[in-house]
């Protein structure tokens, strides 16, 4: 067998010759990368640039728009919906808050306690997303309809009260309130919180916690100095998660609230497919971009991790 | 009183579930109501109508149709596209490794609609006329950073020692590519392919800005909301929520049992 | 099997590789002959691997080349190289069964009907019930076999061993050894063998390479090397040596050393650079070739023998011997290894005793060098 590999022997080399791979061989990794970067240039970044473009120009739908450097657009823009952007980073922050404080706890129970039913609650963290979240959001209208049980309930309980007090909600109504919004936001992130957290809870070695005991810890101290940091990573990955996508979001608010709980989103929506106002709605999206980058650099900067997915 | 405590976390975790799980409930119930007028949102009576005609409302089905085509596609070309990035990414070193980085891990770190907004710009100032290609452009972008990071999850914890072991056996490059790397890396982009899938199909934000006239699914149901909704939608969304969890347990089953013959 | 008459020798001529501006290889010349088992010896980082890598093709070499007989292989990529390689991971492909995994090769190169030969394999290495089984679900040495028996099946005219035992525990790698001596023995096939592990290197090469710092220190017959190292790394990291450094007094076919007031003798011809008088020399022996007096009995040693007088100052029973550790004049911590044949109940710590040993059984080291070069350190071992 060694027959057909043998070919003629060439005499031995003299002077030590270096070598180079091949051209071919260094090329591969650009080859790889090639089709899918240019289309995040061509589909991502380039429309940045016609979007910091159109942001400064002026003009009508009817003359056209040309690019005349009026960075006024965005003083106005700024001035006229500044609520909105409180509200959406006020909305978006608490349904984060809410989503870590329901979340980490079934994903401590999956994580830790669930044992053989570890497969089943998964499952059923996941499977709601087989159902279209615009069909789910809508199930809320029923669940906190005027005189649906959960609002009977809330009511009796004098909740409804300490909400309308705090002006979370209005009279007897929690539909087309600022409590209807965040709880539509809450539910449809939470899986977006629960599965980081959950893959770093189960990665901490479950011994960890016996030697804590052992070492005179309590539980809640055993929380609190092993646990809780060793799930950082997924803490940060999933409030991110959760954050950014609520910030820019409109559907909650379009469907559960009122025209008192318009979010940003909706505002740049609006602008870019009714009014039609292209450079406002650019300037509207621009602003949204800076403050939540700038913010989720801090925040990463400030939790000192640079791995998030 | 120290039952409770012990099983605080019990209880919430299972209050959280609760929460997560109550609209499809809801869903799942009104599916079954004769509603009267216009929208689907307070229970009247019990009626199987909608689950006997489910394309009996007009155009629903069609955006239904054409939600699975669009997922298909843009599953299929993310998947390309992203599994080459992922292989580069961990097997080679070249030069702007973080300029790619950030382009890849920035799409995941922008509001969906700032990302919407900017790509109906451009296809407006390019003079590109929206509709099915166009929608499939911008899920196969907003798709390809998470199949990336699944399947460059999967191929970090790969030992290259197994493809230079095929190497080494005599398996060319597309031999080893195909009977070894690929096998392995298969979870990984199995995970990354039903993450766009899902993502693709269930887009309703940078859909609704670029898909000029053409009706995707969520689309429909967003516009019913504004109409009126039609039982058939809940039908439809509890159909793919049974659909999915039938499926989940028979996929567990069957890796019960062959974990079982294979230790017998 | 093999075609004995292809002249299979390995020859690496002025092979190296570098990392940028890090060197893992020197330039080295290396020839293993055919049908051999050739062991490359070395701490981590060494660059044994990296050397057996390059012989497999799987890195390529900065400079140099790859000889197989008379073909230059260096530009060869490995699945062209009648070369096969057991990995230290083994690197069993998790997704297929076991016969899958041995088929691999064969079936690669386009051989259709292979279960009979696969079958013989799997008997070879003794694997038969586990034939449809996966890699996880075998034991560390049953997945070595298998490794092995992959390797093997392709009848490759060099079989490379990359740290093949280190995963297993201490007793089921001496039997491994000793299998993996009786397979290289049945097949004639070369075997080039990768380890850390000296007493491994000894019990199973017929060559040894010792390699340090991207570089050959010596090569020999493992007794060779054990009884005549020729630099102080060599002495140290293949067993234990006593090293004295002395002066030289006389030179010739016996050189006259002192060392800490005393005198000793060694031959010259086992001193490995030129010795001058008055020069400086590392007088080496091995610590069972010392026999121990205690201090009373000084006068019945016989005449003509080294001695060192100390105090011990550590003892431990290992069964088989006793190792005492005496600190004396010419040295501290002396190894001495006595059998417990009849031992001397006086010999315990703080007993001053006489070292005496054969002088012929002395070497001298160049004095130039590291004398702790290849010291065993307690993180090399864990």
């Amino acid at each position: 067998m060694t027959a057909t590999l043998a070919k003629e022997a060439p005499g031995p080399v003299e002077e030590p010759v270096l070598r180079k791979p091949p051209a071919r061989k260094r090329l591969v990794p650009y080859w790889l990368l090639l089709p899918g970067i240019v289309w995040l240039l061509v589909f991502f970044a380039l429309p940045m640039v016609y979007q910091a473009s159109t942001s400064v120009q002026t003009g009508s739908l009817e003359k056209g728009f040309e690019v005349t450097w009026h960075f006024q657009t965005y003083w106005n823009a700024f001035q006229e919906y500044w609520p909105q952007f409180v509200r959406s980073l006020l909305y978006a922050g608490t349904a984060t808050l809410l989503c870590l404080l329901l979340g980490y706890p079934l994903a401590y129970l999956i994580a830790f306690k669930a044992g053989r039913w570890r497969n089943l609650l998964l499952v059923l963290v996941i499977a709601p997303f087989f159902t279209s979240f615009l069909i789910r959001t809508l199930a809320w209208k029923t669940i906190l309809a005027d005189d649906s049980v959960v609002v009977d309930v809330l009511n009796a309980l004098h909740f409804l009260d300490v909400t309308d007090w705090l002006g979370w909600t209005e009279g007897d109504r929690v539909l087309a309130t600022p409590m209807a919004v965040v709880t539509g936001l809450t539910y449809n992130f939470l899986p977006f919180m629960i599965l980081p957290l959950y893959t770093s809870l189960e990665r901490i070695d479950g011994r960890l916690h016996e030697a804590a005991q052992d070492l005179y810890a309590s539980p809640a101290t055993t929380f609190r100095k092993v646990t809780f940091p060793l799930s950082m990573p997924g803490v940060v990955s999933g409030t991110l998660l959760t954050f950014i996508p609520a910030s820019g979001d409109y559907v909650n608010a379009e469907l559960l609230g009122s025209t008192d709980t318009k979010m940003v989103g909706n505002v740049i929506q609006s602008q870019f497919l009714r009014v039609l106002d292209y450079p406002t709605a650019a300037a509207l999206s621009f602003i949204l971009m800076a403050i939540v980058l700038g913010m989720v650099t801090v925040y990463i900067r400030r939790a000192g991790t640079e791995d998030l997915v | 009183m120290r039952w409770l405590r012990k099983n605080l976390v019990v209880i919430a975790g299972l209050l959280t579930l609760a929460y997560m799980i109550l609209p499809n409930l809801v869903v799942m119930a009104f599916s079954f109501n004769r509603p009267k007028g216009r929208f689907n949102y307070s229970w009247q009576e019990f009626s199987l109508d909608a689950w006997k005609d489910p394309c009996g409302v007009a155009d629903m089905c069609e955006s239904l149709s054409l939600s699975l085509q669009l997922a298909a596609w843009a599953t299929l070309g993310a998947v390309l596209l992203g599994t080459m990035i992922a292989f580069a990414l961990v097997r080679y070193r070249f030069r702007a490794r973080g300029a790619i980085n950030s382009l890849i891990f920035l799409p995941m770190a922008m509001p969906e609609v700032v990302m919407a907004a900017s790509l109906l710009t451009l296809f407006l100032n390019m003079g590109i006329e929206l509709g099915f290609w166009t929608v499939l452009i911008a899920h196969i972008m907003f798709c390809l950073s998470f199949v990336v990071t699944a399947v460059k999850a999967r191929v970090m914890s790969m030992d290259p020692r197994l493809e230079e072991a095929a190497r080494d056996l005599y398996a060319g490059p597309a031999q080893t590519f195909l009977r070894v790397t690929l096998p392995i890396a298969a979870p990984g982009i199995a995970a990354g392919a039903l993450l766009a899938f899902a993502l693709s199909f269930d887009d309703f934000i940078i859909t609704n800005f670029n898909a000029g006239s053409t009706v995707t699914f969520p689309m429909f149901v967003w516009g019913s909301a504004q109409r009126g909704t039609p039982v058939q939608i809940n039908v439809i969304g509890t159909a793919m929520f049974v659909l999915a969890v039938l499926m989940v347990a028979a996929g567990q089953f069957i890796t019960n049992r062959r974990k079982k013959t294979a230790t017998a | 099997m093999t075609d004995k008459n292809t002249g299979g020798d390995v020859r690496l001529t002025g092979i190296s590789k570098s990392y940028g501006s890090f060197t893992a290889v020197h330039p080295l010349d290396l020839t293993v002959p055919q049908g051999s088992f050739f062991a490359l010896l070395g701490a981590s980082g060494c660059g044994k691997t990296t050397t057996l890598r390059m012989i497999a093709g799987l890195e390529d070499p900065t400079t140099g080349t790859v000889f197989l007989g008379d073909q230059d292989v260096t530009d060869l990529p490995p699945y062209k190289r009648p070369v096969n390689t057991v990995f230290q991971s083994y690197a069993l492909f998790p997704h297929m069964d076991i016969s899958e995994n041995i088929a691999f090769g064969l079936r690669r190169r386009g051989i259709k009907s292979v279960k009979k030969q696969v079958d013989e394999m799997i008997d070879l290495v003794q694997l038969g019930e586990h034939a449809h089984k996966k890699p996880h679900q075998l034991s560390g040495g049953q997945q070595q076999r298998v490794a092995v028996a992959r390797a093997l099946i392709n009848h490759p005219q060099v079989l490379l061993l990359d740290e093949p035992l280190g995963a297993l525990d201490l007793k089921l790698r001496r039997q491994m050894q000793l299998e993996l001596k009786r397979i290289q023995t049945e097949v004639g096939i070369t075997f080039v063998h990768v380890t850390h592990d000296q007493e491994e290197a000894m019990t199973m090469a017929d060559q040894v390479a010792v390699m340090n710092g991207g570089r050959v220190e010596q090569l020999g017959a493992p007794a060779d090397l054990y009884e005549n190292p020729r630099t102080t790394f060599v002495a140290n990291f293949l067993g234990t040596s006593n090293l004295i450094e002395a002066e030289v007094l006389e030179t010739g076919s016996d050189v006259l050393v002192t060392a800490g007031g005393g005198k000793l003798r060694l031959p010259g011809d086992r001193c490995t650079s030129a010795v001058r008088r008055g020069g400086k020399v590392l007088v080496g022996v091995r610590p069972e070739k010392i026999s121990l007096a205690h201090a009373d009995d000084a006068g019945e040693i016989a005449d003509g023998r080294n001695r060192v007088t100390g105090r011990i100052v550590d003892s431990s029973f290992i069964g088989v011997s006793t190792q005492y550790v005496v600190n004396s004049p010419a040295g501290a911590e002396l190894q001495v290894y006595e059998q417990n044949i009849e031992r001397d109940a006086r010999l315990v710590p703080g007993a001053q005793v006489v070292l005496h040993w054969n002088p012929a059984h002395t070497f001298g080291l160049d004095a130039a060098q590291d004398i702790d070069a290849g010291v065993e350190t307690v993180e090399d071992a864990a």
